[in-house]
């Protein structure tokens, strides 16, 4: 059990270190002087550009230049803005709760939605209840988030007006269709995900068993298949929740709503490196510990996965 | 083939076609600006309306599909060469080769949906060609994932074992034994992926980081049409609609095809 875990912690260890490598060469992958690159085309006095040179630490050897950035990266310093000369740190940690309002809300949207809907499904397997969710699912499946958001603003905002097409962070009502848009694609996910486990688990022998030892199929749905069923789901939940953030870049966008999502694309826009930095580097680390976590407590929940 | 995926195909052939025959079924350049037309709702002169600088949304809606559809082609072009090869070999060699390349894919993976497309978009600039590098390059994990797993299955069979007590060279096994073995799974991906493909590109588009106005691609469209809700809905739905529509008839399709070429599930319907 603990070669495992340890194991496991390194290879996470591994990936992270790795993570920090590829956005510490963002940087330097540029094609380009890096520095012109995110001076744009105003005009750059020879004494700007050295002084952000010697701000960004690239006089250094490279490897030198590596082991600051992890050094600071670890101290929690993610270096300052080129455009608003703040600490990015603080720039992420002003953000990040509006984002998380978002994430939390939107998955229990997707869980509300895709779970029932997934089992019913499962429940009515070739029936035309389940036909019916599974056009449902695909279909929110392939609608691009910024299209159904459109339509869910021209529907409840533009023809109805009874919600906001755009958000400040503070207001609950500008929540409600930035978490329904980014909750719906999810529920698909969801649905199409619970459909499946559920069905695999309705096959198996141990039903059979219950229902031929007298329980009532209340019973054997609710104590035996759901559990059971629900367990992979539950794993995968805890990683679409890092989707969910990701997700953020472009609802964040579509709604003018503040997040981190919102402060990556324009980052990316203005050129602004040690923010598109800080921001990936957050988004990485947080899905390379939550998929540690879920692997950590896969293996104490089944023996088997730790005896592999 | 289920009935689904009969609906993808139509689909898919329906918007590829258009597409293709943009230039005849156009009704003028994309490009034409008729600032006296503007606004027009959906009507026999403009079916699909037009824009707020009188641009016809049907000829923009049918360039604009070549560009979208095309992003979901060059990206699994080069996200499935790329990723079989490596994982190929990988998988193949095994050792430290495998280990490289598995942490390799491990680091890739842990940038969520479009995140790894944005960091490839943040460093090699805006630009819909550059969007088309960016996302064939963020599905290269996927693609060695999946091919490495195959070829650690397919290796132990008997005939390569066979093939390579014949002599054949390392090159021969790759190519000629192991490869067209392990082709079903991948032509899943790549026809799911490119559906993917398509939502990535048109969602960078959107964000202003794709292709450039004024030349008309779907999720560019939608993204300038969206400051003209009130006035003129048909300047967002319609590129919006196509998006959807051909995502749908791939993921339609690819869901069928994977029913197909899944022994499991042509044994469930012989019963």
């Amino acid at each position: 059990m603990w070669q495992y875990l340890g194991r496991r912690l390194l290879v996470s260890l591994a990936v992270l270190l790795g993570v920090s490598a590829l956005t510490f060469s963002m940087l330097h992958l540029v094609p380009g002087d890096p520095v012109h690159a995110m001076l744009g085309r105003q005009a750059v006095t020879a004494e700007r550009a050295e002084e952000l040179r010697a701000q960004l630490g690239l006089n250094d050897p490279l490897p030198v230049q590596y082991a600051n950035y992890l050094t600071k990266a670890l101290r929690g310093d993610l270096g300052r803005s080129i455009r608003s000369n703040r600490p990015v740190a603080s720039m992420i940690a002003e953000q990040l709760p509006s984002t998380l309002m978002l994430a939390a809300a939107s998955m229990i949207v997707a869980i509300a939605i895709g779970v029932p809907l997934g089992s019913l499904a499962a429940l009515q397997q070739n029936r035309w209840t389940d036909t019916l969710i599974m056009i449902g699912a695909i279909s929110g499946v392939s609608i691009p988030s910024f299209f159904l958001a459109l339509l869910l603003i021209l529907l409840f905002s533009v023809s109805l007006g009874w919600l906001p097409g755009t958000a400040s962070t503070n207001d609950l009502r500008g929540l409600v269709l930035p978490a329904l848009t980014l909750g719906l694609g999810e529920a698909a996910v969801i649905t199409r995900l619970v459909r499946a486990s559920l069905l695999e688990v309705l096959h198996q022998p141990y039903l059979w068993t219950a229902r031929a030892k007298g329980a009532d199929e209340k019973r054997v749905l609710w104590e035996h298949a759901f559990r059971n069923a629900l367990i992979p789901v539950v794993t995968m939940l805890s990683l679409q929740l890092v989707y969910l953030l990701a997700g953020s870049v472009v609802i964040e966008n579509i709604f003018a709503r503040q997040g981190i999502g919102r402060l990556a694309v324009t980052a990316i826009q203005n050129r602004d490196f040690p923010l598109v930095q800080g921001v990936v580097l957050l988004i990485a680390t947080t899905y390379v510990a939550i998929n540690t976590l879920t692997d950590l407590s896969y293996a104490v929940l089944d023996p088997r996965i730790r005896l592999k | 083939m289920q009935p689904g995926g009969w609906i993808g195909l139509c689909l898919l052939l329906l918007l590829g076609g258009m597409a293709l025959m943009a230039p005849r079924l156009a009704l003028q350049s994309p490009l034409v600006v008729e600032p006296g037309a503007a606004f027009t709702p959906p009507g026999p002169e403009h079916w699909m309306g037009t824009d707020n600088f009188g641009r016809d949304v049907w000829s923009r809606f049918l360039y604009g599909g070549r560009i979208s559809l095309m992003v979901g082609v060059i990206a699994m072009a080069i996200s499935a060469t790329t990723g079989t090869l490596l994982g190929v070999v990988a998988g193949y060699y095994g050792g430290k080769v495998d280990s490289l390349l598995s942490w390799i894919t491990e680091v890739l993976q842990a940038f969520p949906g479009i995140l790894l497309a944005l960091v490839i978009i943040a460093i090699l600039g805006s630009g819909i060609f550059n969007v088309m590098v960016a996302v064939g390059i963020a599905s290269i994990p996927s693609f060695m994932r999946l091919s490495r797993g195959q070829v650690l299955r397919v290796k132990e069979f008997g005939y390569i074992e066979a093939a390579r007590s014949l002599g054949a060279s390392d090159a021969r096994v790759l190519f000629r034994h192991i490869l067209p073995n392990i082709l079903r799974p991948l032509l899943v991906l790549v026809t799911l992926g490119m559906g993917g493909a398509i939502l990535e590109g048109a969602s960078l588009s959107f964000l202003g980081l794709g292709a450039q106005p004024p030349d008309p691609e779907w999720g560019a469209m939608l993204s300038a049409g969206r400051a003209f809700l009130s006035r003129g809905w048909w300047i967002a739905v319609f590129p919006g609609l196509g998006i959807f529509l051909a995502v749908l008839g791939i993921n339609l399709f690819g869901d069928a095809i994977g029913d197909l070429l899944d022994p499991r599930s042509q044994n469930q319907n012989n019963r």
